[in-house]
């Protein structure tokens, strides 16, 4: 058994560091969410001014909508490459698994900014792919919804969240028993049929966590729809960084973040719900 | 020739359920299964023998379809079996660790084989309410695997291999997870179900007592290759090779000679009609008794030795003989008081039983012989 002070004196740190760093930032954001600018100054007077403003002005609606349009198709897309890849790797890749893990894990250790730059140099009017289509004379000029659109931030996030839904998924296929895929076929169930029935089953708590990573990172994601959206791809995190910043409304940002807040920690407890509804143990 | 006509050519001879042909199995460089050819009979319990590392198991995944095979055939029938996949293949699995799907609950497992073959609704129910019944496991039906124990598992892996009405069940290593009295009742609950639902059994162990216990036939494998396939009581009492003898039951390996119709062994002597030159036999223990005056054995062999260890198991007792010359003879004799010294044994003659070094020792010196 430890001594009451060494617990005291081992807890301490952690304790000061979520308190100061977590807990008070908290709660600050959420005062603030019920105070009001007035004159440019911020007044501490409590009031609901900016969470009616909220659901009463259509175009925050609006962008949280598109937001949760892209994060889902980040999500959807990050699995659609991650799932595919993750199984093939877990069940057919062979000696060249190890290699092959690492490949994909490479990309996470280049910094977000540098691929961000990266597809706008890709995707630019006089970037790499345009410039590749002319040569090809599939395109005549250079196609210009590449960039500045919310197909460019999609692209950019997938890009960007594949390895995070791979690694979940990779990690509960890597945990099936392989007996229990011999077990399937030997009681005459055809691949098809055994992902179906066996291994699809036992990777959803993966799949559940990496979609988790994929949509919510995308949905407080700024920096994509900064660098490769453009205004008709902005999403919420951009409209509570301009609110923070040049528009000055800390409380009106305030209160849309704690909003993202709610939505975030509610999707968490229920995919959790739901990954240990699925983990059979 | 049509096709048909080649497939009645190929087709296992005579009764054989299932027969293997001259199999061969390596990984990489090492050659696992050398040449391996046997026969199952429909109904029969075969039981595959060996030390870890002996190709047993990798036969019966052979057999299964989750291995292919470098060379040879398996037909069960008059269907060339090793070119089907897995799920195919009209045999089921007994896996060692059970195998059992953790997200589905015991019906769902044991009524898994029969929803991939899209069976009706209706029929799933029964079969699944019989094969349940079948292995003492109904109260379970709505039960997580993952709370049972591991006889109950074991039984739930049995009804759902056996749900699927397989001409051929493999079993591997099944009851080497259960601790010795589970595993015990397990092996003649097991017994009694092969007798009464009369299909053939391809059991896997490492355990030559369970082997016995079981099997109709045994196929003792050593590095690959077939030692010898025979009922436990030849396997027992005419061993075809040193290894086999050791194997299966404890033996007495007497080296020796024969010169002129007599065998000399250490300090042992008999006659014999058998032609001169080297030879080994193996004496059972229970072969070699106390000598007393009324006990009269055709051609026994009478010796004195010194008692070394009395080692005392209940009915019986293992007495070790020191015969002089370094040779040591274990003996079986049913329990009596502690005795020391020395005394006079016997044995018959017809007891020893001839054996070769090994079916590979024997091929070698068949090989040497012809060189020279």
């Amino acid at each position: 058994m430890y001594s009451r002070a060494y617990k005291a004196v081992v807890s301490l740190p952690p304790l000061l560091w979520v308190c100061l760093f977590l807990l008070l930032p908290y709660a600050l954001m959420f005062a603030h969410s019920f105070w009001l600018v007035r004159d440019g100054s911020l007044v501490h007077h409590w009031n609901l001014q900016n969470y009616r403003a909220l659901f009463t002005n259509p175009l925050y609606f609006q962008v949280f909508l598109r937001t949760a349009r892209i994060a889902a198709s980040v999500t959807l897309f990050s699995i659609l490459l991650g799932y595919p890849l993750a199984y093939f790797l877990s069940f057919h890749a062979g000696p060249r698994k190890e290699l092959l893990y690492q490949l994909v894990i490479v990309p996470l250790w280049v910094s977000y900014l540098v691929r961000g730059y990266a597809w706008k140099t890709i995707l630019g009017s006089d970037g790499v792919l345009n410039g590749f289509l002319q040569y090809l004379h599939i395109t005549r000029e250079p196609v210009s919804f590449f960039l500045y659109s919310p197909f460019a931030v999609v692209l950019m996030l997938t890009h960007i969240y594949t390895p995070f839904v791979f690694l979940p998924i990779y990690a509960a296929l890597e945990h099936i028993p392989r007996p229990l895929v011999e077990a399937s076929q030997d009681l005459g169930a055809d691949r098809r049929a055994t992902f179906l029935r066996v291994i699809l089953p036992l990777s959803i708590p993966g799949l559940l966590a990496g979609a988790t990573f994929a949509f919510l990172l995308s949905l407080g994601d700024f920096l994509a729809p900064l660098l490769v959206g453009g205004p008709s791809a902005t999403m919420i995190a951009n409209i509570v960084q301009s609110l923070f910043g040049a528009a000055y409304d800390w409380p009106l940002g305030a209160a849309i973040s704690v909003c993202i807040l709610i939505i975030t920690v509610s999707l968490l407890f229920t995919t959790e719900r739901l990954e240990k509804r699925w983990a059979f143990k | 020739m049509s096709a048909g006509a080649i497939s009645t050519q190929n087709a296992t001879s005579g009764g054989a359920l299932l027969e293997v042909r001259r199999v061969v199995k390596s990984f990489g460089a090492t050659q696992v299964l050398k040449c391996i050819s046997l026969q199952i009979a429909s109904g029969e319990f075969l039981t595959l023998l060996g030390e870890s590392g002996s190709g047993k198991t990798t036969l019966l995944r052979l057999i299964a379809g989750f291995e292919q095979s470098t060379s040879g055939e398996i037909w069960m029938r008059d269907e060339r079996l090793d070119l089907l996949p897995a799920y195919k293949r009209r045999v089921n699995t007994v896996f060692q660790n059970y195998a059992l799907f953790s997200h589905l609950n015991v019906r769902e497992n044991v009524a898994y084989g029969l929803r991939v073959k899209a069976t009706p609704k209706a029929e799933i129910a029964g079969r699944v309410e019989d094969a349940l019944r079948m292995v003492k496991m109904s109260n379970f039906a709505g039960a997580r695997t993952t709370t049972l124990s591991g006889g109950q598992q074991q039984r739930i892996a049995l009804a759902r291999a056996l749900i699927n009405r397989p001409q051929l069940l493999l079993l591997d290593e099944p009851l080497s997870a259960l601790d010795a009295n589970l595993r015990k009742q397990m092996q003649s609950e097991l017994k009694a179900l092969q007798r009464e639902i009369g299909i053939a059994f391809l059991f896997v162990t490492h355990d030559q007592d369970e082997a016995m216990a079981l099997s109709d036939r045994i196929a003792l494998l050593r590095n690959g290759a077939l030692e010898q396939i025979a009922s436990p009581r030849e396997i027992y009492s005419r061993p075809a090779t040193a290894y086999t003898a050791e194997f299966i039951g404890q033996t007495n390996l007497l080296r020796g000679d024969i010169k002129n119709g007599v065998v000399q062994c250490g300090s042992l002597r008999w006659t014999t009609s058998q032609a001169s030159g080297p030879v080994l036999f193996s004496l059972r223990p229970e072969a070699i008794r106390l000598a007393d005056a009324s006990l009269q054995l055709p051609d026994s062999v009478r010796f004195r030795g010194v008692i070394r260890q009395q080692i005392y198991s209940g009915a019986s007792e293992l007495l070790e003989i020191d015969c002089g010359q370094n040779q040591i003879l274990r003996a079986r004799i049913p329990a009596s008081d502690p005795l020391t010294d020395d005394h006079e044994f016997v044995f018959s003659a017809a007891d020893a039983v001839p054996v070769t070094e090994s079916s590979a020792a024997r091929a070698q010196r068949v090989a040497n012989s012809t060189q020279q």
